[in-house]
């Protein structure tokens, strides 16, 4: 019975919160059918744009999810002094505005910045794309490692004791014992991490300097849409990300196929 | 599952010596060069006017009040997510109706979507035109839901893989003993959730906290009103306060930070005895 | 293995960023986003002519504020096409354009000039004409935040050189703006964004430019606008960058921006041309009581000291004024 008043609430709360909004976008995307939609994602600009983000994303997400790993497993297994505050400053990135992650990025790379001068020996960092590539892993931090170090710490760790005590070497144990523990928590750290890396917006606005056909990811795009009142292009390319964002979560799910809780 | 009373806690090698070490160095070196860097370079430029100018800028009432809503938001915004997250979690993982795999592949859209369009689509469902004739742009509250729409992910997909791999046992035993749903959840379920809800409170309030795209257009950046700290910087950006920007960044920066080793020192609290 | 991808990667953002120089024939241009069609039309025919042929333009649009500074930080630029003045001092200030940039023709580098209007409800129901009705009770008006949208900024001192137009003493003028303000129900970020605001419902007046009006109207977002008896006439800028000025295929776009053919562009997308011959067949020519921010007899003295004056984010009159609204 309360687990009808649970279902209920929580899909009331998600039904206003997040069913009607992702309806409205595709609502609002196939408003004047199906081929405006197409037209406006299929032009040049808007592939280049998709191309764009998945390669910053292809990059941005496998180092986000390596680093992400091995610090959780710092913070949890090690005995390192001031693992409260490299825990802290994980969070850090999302506590930042896109306004002043962009601000400190250029602070930092830009002309006049602590490594302001790699621009005039050829190295572009800011206005292309390693600097979009930076500000993405920036913002995208965060979660792996906050997903595994909840699950790491309620594993336990007598699982990798016994490993060791029966001879396994440091990687056999990780990937026999400890990766199998946390690969739900990797995956969902995954999820978040892609969405985040496709859809940012603010960071990466500041860097990429916004040259249409070169630095323009899909987040970008649709502002670009949107300037031109192009509103179903605009809802369009978000429906693109959203599928990317599906394809993610649906692709994760089949490789590890769940074992049914009744 | 919890982690055996009789275990010692001791460092596991996850790799010997070196290659542990190798992994870490990376990791913090990565860190380093992503984060740390920059973030020094913001810290330093807004010393470079001297402590009177940090200090001005950051007492301006106006931006003191947009630090005070900004926080005070975000607060709500995390105690929320931490309530309603968990709970779509447990319907998530525990419940079963049709069409669970469809909002269960659709929580991450709120992050996916770029900003923008999470604004102009809260803005035209929930303000002046929205078609359920609830208007809550502008104010307060509008506020408070744009942000919970962009949080909504963190809580849930933090608890979710903790439940996944939750050990039923012990639930069933209690049960079988003649606990009360409620019971069981308050002293068994709860206790093993709580880091992971702590962990995605800390990405929600942190998120809250940072927020600008999705809030500019439905908060109305009404001074001393509706508008956060996000905006306010930008401002002072935009209008050549360069220093002014960096200042109150930075003491929003030591804030969220501080707040976020608070939450990191109640959960070791909480979970003190679950370590010897 | 994972390793062996993250060093393929490094490899690959290393190559990627190294190969970022221009060619010969490539020119940067990092404009404002409003004029993009205009732009993207007068791009292609200046490819179809002698001078241009083979150049390639990259085009870089966004709000005017953030792609100044994204210069100054380092964004290549041969053309900055701006929304006003102060944007581009900013990068004189950082010594990326020559100080008499003004001096680059006789249009003084205005490349197309528009006015501030009202945009209003159809049929105008609550009858704003003119400046007074913004402050009768009950009228709210919409504006972007002066602070984080420079364009805002013509609304306001509009708004000023109006009252001042109309006989009223500096003071008065000042009273006014304080008046106006507490008429301000949001404070969008963009002028974009404000127009997106006052098309979703809310408030009766919207402070924008007549090319941003007509822009919508052609994009299909209806705007019934009105045009003010004293209004501020808004010129917007381009400058050729020290980088562009050694580059003959920039200097040579530079000076194709007042060509017919582009000026008709401009025209096309509500803009005022300001090549005589070709402003001519465009919109409203005469406007009743137009005075520029260079109108010293009402109190307007050029952009440099009305910046200093109303918009200093610290001592500013309209930073007094945001302070006010707080009680």
């Amino acid at each position: 019975m309360s687990r009808y008043f649970l279902r209920f609430g929580a899909l009331g709360y998600l039904t206003l919160l997040l069913l009607m909004p992702v309806a409205f976008v595709f609502y609002k995307a196939f408003e004047h059918g199906f081929a405006p939609a197409w037209q406006a994602v299929t032009t040049p600009e808007a592939l280049h744009a998709l191309k764009l983000t998945l390669v910053v994303a292809a990059i941005a997400v496998p180092a986000n999810t390596v680093v992400g790993i091995i610090l959780a497993l710092t913070l949890v297994r090690s005995r390192l002094p001031g693992r409260g505050v490299l825990n802290a400053i994980v969070d850090l990135p999302l506590a930042l505005s896109p306004v002043v992650v962009g601000l400190s990025l250029v602070l930092f790379y830009g002309r006049g910045g602590w490594l302001g001068g790699l621009a005039g020996h050829g190295v572009h960092i800011l206005f292309a794309v390693p600097g979009m590539v930076l500000a993405t892993m920036f913002v995208s931090l965060p979660f792996v490692v906050r997903e595994v170090v909840p699950v790491l710490r309620e594993v336990g760790t007598e699982q990798e004791q016994a490993a060791e005590t029966l001879g396994a070497g440091p990687f056999q144990t990780f990937r026999r014992i400890t990766f199998p523990a946390i690969r739900w928590a990797v995956a969902y750290g995954v999820v978040l991490t892609t969405a985040r890396a496709i859809g940012e917006f603010g960071a990466v606005s500041a860097v990429s300097g916004n040259i249409e056909g070169r630095t323009q990811t899909l987040p970008l795009y649709v502002k670009a849409q949107f300037d031109g009142f192009d509103t179903t292009g605009a809802y369009a390319t978000s429906v693109v990300l959203a599928l990317i964002a599906i394809a993610v979560v649906v692709g994760l799910r089949a490789l590890h196929p769940k074992e049914e809780s009744p | 599952m919890a982690t055996d009373a009789l275990a010692l806690e001791r460092p596991v090698r996850v790799g010997g010596y070196t290659a542990g070490s190798l992994a870490r160095g990376v990791a913090m070196g990565y860190l380093s060069v992503v984060v740390l860097l920059p973030l020094a370079a913001l810290v330093w430029s807004s010393r470079a006017s001297g402590p009177a100018a940090f200090w001005s800028e950051v007492t301006r009432p106006e931006a003191v009040a947009a630090l005070k809503l900004t926080l005070g938001v975000a607060a709500v915004c995390a105690l929320v997510n931490a309530v309603a997250g968990t709970a779509i979690a447990w319907v998530l993982v525990r419940d079963r109706f049709r069409g669970k795999g469809i909002v269960d592949s659709v929580i991450d859209l709120p992050f996916a979507l770029p900003t923008i369009v999470a604004g102009l689509t809260l803005l035209a469902l929930y303000g002046p035109s929205g078609p359920f004739r609830i208007d809550v742009a502008f104010t307060r509250l509008g506020l408070l839901v744009a942000l919970l729409f962009v949080t909504l992910p963190f809580v849930v997909r933090a608890v979710q893989p903790v439940l996944l791999e939750l050990d039923k046992e012990m639930e069933e035993a209690a049960a079988s003993l003649g606990a009360r749903p409620i019971a069981i959840f308050r002293r068994i379920v709860f206790p093993n959730l709580l880091p992971a809800i702590l962990s995605g409170v800390t990405l929600a309030f942190a998120r809250a906290v940072g927020e600008f795209g999705a809030v500019v257009l439905i908060s109305g950046n009404i001074p001393f009103k509706t508008e956060v700290s996000s905006v306010y910087i930008f401002g002072q950006l935009q209008a050549g306060n360069g220093t002014g920007a960096a200042a109150v960044s930075v003491l929003l920066l030591a804030i969220s930070f501080g707040v976020l080793l608070a939450i990191g020192a109640f959960r070791r609290w909480r979970t003190r005895y679950d370590r010897v | 293995m994972k390793v062996i991808w993250i060093a393929l990667a490094g490899v690959a953002l290393l190559a990627g960023s190294a190969s970022g120089a221009s060619k010969g024939t490539s020119i940067d241009l990092v404009a404002y986003s409003t004029p993009k069609d205009a732009y993207g039309k007068i791009i292609s025919a200046f490819q179809g002519t002698a001078v241009g042929n083979g150049v390639n333009v990259t085009q870089s649009y966004g709000a005017s504020g953030d792609q100044a500074r994204a210069v100054a930080a380092g964004q290549p630029a041969d053309l900055v096409a701006l929304s006003l003045d102060p944007d581009i001092d900013l990068l004189v200030q950082k010594k990326l354009v020559p100080k008499n940039w003004r001096s680059a023709n006789k249009y003084h580098g205005i490349v197309s000039t528009s006015f501030v209007v009202f945009v209003v409800r159809d049929g105008n129901p609550k009858h704003i004409k003119g400046w007074a009705d913004l402050v009768k009770p009950g009228v709210q008006v919409i504006t972007p935040n002066p602070f984080t949208s420079g364009g805002a900024r013509w609304n306001v001192m509009a708004a000023y050189g109006g009252l001042r137009r109309q006989g009223k003493s500096d003071k008065q003028a000042i009273k006014y703006l304080y008046k106006l303000f507490h008429h301000v129900p949001v404070q969008p970020a963009s002028a974009r964004d404000a127009l997106t605001v006052f098309a979703q419902g809310k408030g009766d007046v919207l402070l924008t430019y007549q090319n941003e009006a007509i822009y919508a109207e052609k994009k299909g977002v209806h705007t019934e606008y009105h045009i003010p008896k004293a209004t501020l006439l808004i010129e917007t800028p381009v400058a050729l960058t020290k980088t562009g000025l050694t580059k003959p295929a920039a200097k040579a776009f530079f000076k194709y921006l007042w060509s017919a053919t582009a000026q008709h562009a401009f025209g096309d997308q509500g803009y005022q041309p300001v090549v005589k011959s070709v402003a001519a067949s465009y919109h409203l020519n005469h406007v009743p009581g137009l005075f520029t921010i260079r109108s010293a007899k009402w109190g307007l003295n050029g952009w440099p000291k009305v910046n200093k004056r109303f918009f200093d984010p610290k001592k500013g009159v309209v930073a007094k004024i945001e302070a006010s609204l707080g009680h």
